[in-house]
C-alpha cells in the first residue's frame, strides 16, 4: 500500500469532529463517540481483508497499453466476505461492503458513487492515512486546493465532474480573495505529483478522489461522516464531574437517585446508596429459568393476537389497503370469542376492552361490589388531571368512599387507610395509590377470578353475544381515557 | 480553614467504612445474582418451534420532510403519525392514506423529540431549545397559534412521552434529567436525577396503574423509575457504549435496549439483571431505537447501517433484515394495534412495514 505525506495533500489533521453547527470540545474522548465505534469495527474487518495470504486478492491488472495497479473485483470481494464473515447471504454481504466504501476504506477505481457491485468492477483499497478515524474535518480551503490542482492535469481521467466544476466555481466565489494562494498551493501540489512514479501517482490520484468523495459526496451520496446531532451536542458539553464515589466492582455506582444537595455531602450519598443496596440484595428475584418460562407463557397465550405472528381477521389494513379491521371493531354486532378469551389473561385486559368493563361492572352490580372498581376508576382518573384539579378530587374522592359517612363506602385495610389518612394531609394525585392498590389486588384474586368462573362470562365466550350499548357505562367508566381511549373523531 | 481539616477528618474514616461495606453489598449482590442465573433464555425457549419465515415488506413511504427525520410516534387511532425532522418541521400524517394533514413550522431546526397525546388532540415536541411545547391540533386555524411551552431542561430535550393523559408530559434531556411536567401550569411535578450522562430515551411500563418509567443514556445504564417518588428503583448496566433506545416488553416484566455498541439486549426486571443480548459479528453499527410485536416474540430494531433487523426475542437469533431506507433509521415505533411498524430515516423519509 502507498503512502501518502501530510505536505502533499495539504490537508490539515484536525483533532476533533465537525457537523456544521457542533464541533467537539475537549468533552469526550474522540474514541467513545459513535462514528468512531464504528470506525473501528471496520478497520478490523478492512484489516483482515488486506491480509496479504488469507485476504481479498489484489492484483495489477494490465487491460490493452496500460496497467491498473493495486485492485480487486467485486466478486472477489462479496465472496470473501462470505466466506469469511457471519453475514447471511449476498445482499447482506452487499449492504455491508456498500457501507464499507461509502465510509471510504475501499472504493470503485472510476467512480464518484462509493458503492459496491458483485461483478468484476475494480475496487481498490484506501490507505490508512485517509481513513475517517484518523479525525479528518478538511475545510473548504482544503476541498478548493484540491479541485484546482484536479484542472491543472490535462488527462481525461481527472476531468472534474459537473459537480465537481460547479463546486469549484462556487468555492472561487467564495473564495476570491484568497483564490491566488489557493490557485498556488494546487500548481505546487501538481508538481510534486508530476514527478512520482506512474502507477504511484495512478493509486494517489484515486484514494485523493476517494478521501473528497467521502467528505464532499455526489449529490445524492450519503455523507457518512455525518454525527447525530445528539451526540455532537453531547460531545460540545464539558464532561460532568463525576458526582459519585467510583466504588469500583460491575454493576458500578448503584444508586442514581440522589439529589444535588446530598452530592456535597458524599456520607449522607454514600449511606443512600447502601440502603438501596441492602433493599436489592433483600429483593426476592426471579430465577432466570423462572423469567423465561414467563414469557414463553406470555408468547403462548399472544402469539395468536400478534398481527406479525397470526394473520388478522379482516386482513391486516396495511396489506389489504382496506381499513375493515379496523371498522370492524366499531360495528361488528358480535364480540369474537377470540376477544372475548383475551379478558381472562388479566384485570388489565379486561378493563381495557370496553365491552369487557361493561360486562364486568354488570357482573360487580349484581354481586353488589362495584364500588370498588368505581373507587379505582376514580384514583386513576385522578392521576390524569391537570395539577390544579388535583386537590378537590382527592377530597370528592375520600367523601365518596372513604370519609366516615362516604355514601359509597369501600373496605380497606387498616394499614392503607392509615397511610391514606396521613397522606390525606399532604395531598397528590398518589394519596390514594396505596389503598388502590389494597381494592386491585383484592378485585383480582375475588371478584376478577369470580367473574371468569361465572355463568355470565361462559355464556359470553360461548355464544358470540350480541353487543350492548355502552353509552350508560360510559358515564362512570373512564379507564380507558388512557392510551386505548377511542381517537377524537 | 485550620478547623475545616479535622472536621474532614472524621467523616473521612467512616467514609472508608462505608466504601466497604458498600463494597461488600455489591460483591453479595453479585453472589445473589449469580446463583438465580440458572439457565440461559435460549436454553429454557429450545423447545419452542422456530417461527414461520416473516413476510415483512414496506406498506407506505411518507414523503415531504426536507430534513432527516429525528422521531415519530403514532397516534392511537392506529393510523396518524406525527414526525419531527431536521428541517424545523413537524409534520402530521394519515401514514394509511399517506397524506400530510398538518405541517407545523417549528421556531427551531432540530427539532429531535415529538409525542402524540393519548386522546390525539395536540403533539408535543422539542429539542435544541431545550423546551418541550404542546400543539393542540385543530383543522380550523393556524395550529402554532395555540402552542404552549410547558417546560424547560437546561440542555436539549432528547425524548418525550405523554404518561396516559394529555395533562402531563413526561421528558428526558441532554441535562441528564428526566421531568414530569404538568401541562396547563407548566409547573415540573418530579424531576428524576440519577443519570451520569445524557438521556437518550425513555419509555412507560405498560400497567395501567403504570406509576414506573425507563429511561436509557449515554452513561451506558438503564434506570427504572419510580414516577411517585422520583426515585430510582433498578437500574441495569452492561452495554459498553450509550443506549439510545429502551422499551418495556409488553408484559412489563422486562425492558430491551438498543446501544452504539451495536446489540440489543433483554434485562428482566424480577430477575433484575440481563437475560439476553442480540448480537451478531458482522452488525457493526449502531441501534438508534427498538420496539415489540403485540406477543413480545418480534423485537425490531432500526440500525445506523439504514436497517431494520427482526430479532426472535426468546431463541435470540435475527429473523429477517428489512432493507429500504437509504440512510441511518433514527425512529421505530410498533403502532397501537401491533398491525405494522413505522420508521423514520436520515433519509427524509418515514415508511410503515407490515
Amino acid at each position: 500500500m502507498v503512502s501518502m505525506s501530510t505536505e502533499r495533500v495539504g490537508v490539515r489533521k484536525k483533532p476533533e469532529v465537525n457537523n456544521g453547527q457542533a464541533t467537539t470540545g475537549a468533552a469526550a474522548p474522540v474514541e467513545e463517540t459513535p462514528n468512531h465505534i464504528v470506525y473501528k469495527k471496520m478497520e478490523k474487518i478492512v484489516e483482515q481483508m488486506q491480509h496479504e495470504e488469507t485476504g481479498v486478492p489484489v492484483r495489477t491488472v494490465k487491460s490493452f497499453m496500460t496497467k491498473i495497479p493495486s485492485v480487486f473485483t467485486g466478486a472477489d470481494l462479496i465472496l470473501w466476505m462470505l466466506r469469511n464473515l457471519d453475514v447471511e447471504d449476498q445482499t447482506e454481504a452487499l449492504h455491508l461492503a456498500h457501507l464499507v466504501a461509502a465510509h471510504g476504506y475501499f472504493f470503485p477505481i472510476d467512480d464518484h458513487v462509493l458503492s459496491v457491485k458483485n461483478d468484476s468492477t475494480f475496487y481498490r483499497f484506501q490507505t490508512p492515512y485517509f481513513w475517517p478515524s484518523n479525525c479528518w474535518e478538511p475545510e473548504n480551503t482544503d476541498y478548493a486546493v484540491y479541485l484546482c490542482k484536479r484542472t491543472m492535469q490535462n488527462k481525461a481521467r481527472l476531468e472534474l465532474a459537473d459537480y465537481e466544476a460547479e463546486n469549484l466555481a462556487r468555492l472561487q466565489k467564495m473564495f476570491s480573495r484568497k483564490w491566488e494562494f489557493i490557485f498556488m498551493q494546487a500548481e505546487a501540489q501538481s508538481k510534486v505529483d508530476k514527478k512520482r512514479d506512474k502507477l504511484e501517482r495512478k493509486v494517489l490520484d484515486s484514494q485523493e478522489r476517494a478521501f473528497w468523495d467521502v467528505h464532499r459526496p455526489m449529490p445524492g451520496c450519503v455523507n457518512t461522516t455525518e454525527i447525530d446531532i445528539k451526540k455532537a451536542c453531547r460531545m460540545n458539553k464539558p464532561m460532568k464531574s463525576s458526582k459519585h464515589l467510583a466504588v469500583g466492582v460491575a454493576g458500578g455506582r448503584i444508586s442514581p437517585s440522589v439529589s444535588e444537595a446530598d452530592l456535597t455531602n458524599p456520607v449522607e450519598s454514600l449511606k443512600h446508596d447502601i440502603d438501596l443496596l441492602k433493599t436489592r440484595v433483600d429483593r426476592c428475584n426471579f430465577k432466570v429459568s423462572k423469567a423465561a418460562e414467563s414469557f414463553i407463557s406470555y408468547w403462548e397465550q399472544y402469539q395468536e393476537y400478534d398481527p406479525f405472528i397470526t394473520p388478522t381477521d379482516p386482513p391486516n389494513p396495511w396489506v389489504s389497503d382496506c381499513p375493515d379491521f379496523w371498522e370492524a371493531e366499531k360495528i361488528a354486532k358480535e364480540i369474537p370469542s377470540k376477544r372475548v378469551r383475551r379478558w381472562a389473561f388479566s384485570v388489565q385486559e379486561l378493563l381495557k376492552d370496553p365491552v369487557g368493563r361493561e360486562q364486568f361492572v354488570k357482573f360487580l352490580e349484581k354481586e353488589f361490589s362495584a364500588e370498588n372498581l368505581m373507587f379505582l376508576t376514580a384514583v386513576q382518573e385522578l392521576k390524569c388531571l391537570p395539577q390544579k384539579d388535583v386537590h378537590d378530587k382527592v377530597q370528592a374522592i375520600w367523601d365518596e368512599y372513604l370519609a366516615p359517612n362516604a355514601p359509597v363506602p369501600v373496605n380497606i385495610d387498616c394499614r392503607s387507610m392509615n397511610i391514606t389518612k396521613k397522606n390525606m394531609q399532604n395531598r397528590d394525585r398518589w394519596t390514594f395509590d396505596s389503598a388502590a392498590a389494597h381494592l386491585y389486588h383484592l378485585m383480582k384474586s375475588d371478584s376478577y377470578s369470580r367473574y371468569l368462573r361465572s355463568e355470565m362470562y361462559k355464556e359470553f365466550l360461548s355464544g358470540g353475544r350480541k353487543k350492548t350499548s355502552v353509552r350508560g357505562i360510559r358515564s362512570i367508566v373512564h379507564f380507558s381515557k388512557g392510551k386505548d381511549a377511542p381517537p377524537p373523531s | 480553614m485550620s478547623d475545616g481539616g479535622l472536621k474532614v477528618e472524621q467523616p473521612m474514616e467512616s467514609m472508608e467504612a462505608l466504601s466497604k461495606e458498600a463494597e461488600e453489598l455489591k460483591v453479595k449482590l453479585e453472589e445473589e445474582r449469580q446463583k438465580l442465573n440458572d439457565v440461559p433464555l435460549t436454553t429454557v425457549a429450545a423447545r419452542l418451534e422456530n417461527l414461520a419465515p416473516l413476510n415483512i415488506k414496506p406498506r407506505r413511504v411518507l414523503r415531504g420532510h426536507q430534513g432527516k427525520v429525528l422521531c415519530s410516534d403514532w397516534c392511537n387511532d392506529k393510523r396518524h403519525l406525527v414526525s419531527s425532522s431536521q428541517d424545523g418541521k413537524m409534520i402530521i400524517w394519515d401514514a394509511f392514506t399517506t397524506n400530510k394533514e398538518h405541517a407545523v413550522t417549528m421556531p427551531t431546526t432540530w427539532v429531535m423529540a415529538c409525542a402524540y397525546s393519548p386522546t390525539g388532540s395536540m403533539v408535543a415536541c422539542g429539542g435544541l431549545d431545550n423546551k418541550v411545547t404542546v400543539y393542540p391540533l385543530s383543522f380550523d386555524e393556524d395550529v402554532t397559534l395555540k402552542k404552549k411551552a410547558v417546560g424547560t431542561h437546561t440542555s436539549y430535550m432528547s425524548c418525550c412521552t405523554f404518561p396516559y393523559s394529555d395533562q402531563q408530559i413526561l421528558t428526558g434531556s441532554g441535562d441528564s434529567t428526566c421531568a414530569l411536567w404538568d401541562v396547563e401550569s407548566g409547573m415540573m411535578l418530579q424531576s428524576f436525577q440519577g443519570h451520569q450522562g445524557d438521556v437518550m430515551a425513555l419509555d412507560l411500563a405498560p400497567s395501567e396503574t403504570g406509576n414506573t418509567f425507563v429511561s436509557g443514556g449515554c452513561d451506558k445504564l438503564a434506570l427504572v423509575w419510580d414516577m411517585r417518588t422520583g426515585q430510582c428503583v433498578q437500574s441495569f448496566e452492561g452495554h459498553e457504549s450509550d443506549i439510545n433506545s429502551v422499551k418495556f416488553y409488553p408484559s412489563g416484566d422486562a425492558i430491551a435496549t438498543g446501544s452504539d455498541d451495536a446489540t440489543c439486549r433483554l434485562f428482566d426486571l424480577r430477575a433484575d439483571r440481563e437475560i439476553a443480548i442480540y448480537t451478531k459479528e458482522s452488525i457493526i453499527f449502531g441501534v438508534n431505537s427498538v420496539d415489540f410485536s403485540v406477543s413480545g416474540r418480534l423485537l425490531f430494531a432500526g440500525y445506523n447501517d439504514y436497517t431494520v433487523n427482526v430479532w426472535d426475542t426468546l431463541k435470540c437469533n435475527r429473523l429477517t433484515i428489512l432493507y429500504g431506507h437509504e440512510n441511518r433509521v433514527s425512529c421505530l415505533k410498533t403502532s397501537p394495534d401491533g398491525t405494522s411498524i413505522s420508521t423514520g430515516s436520515w433519509d427524509f423519509t418515514l415508511r410503515v412495514w407490515a
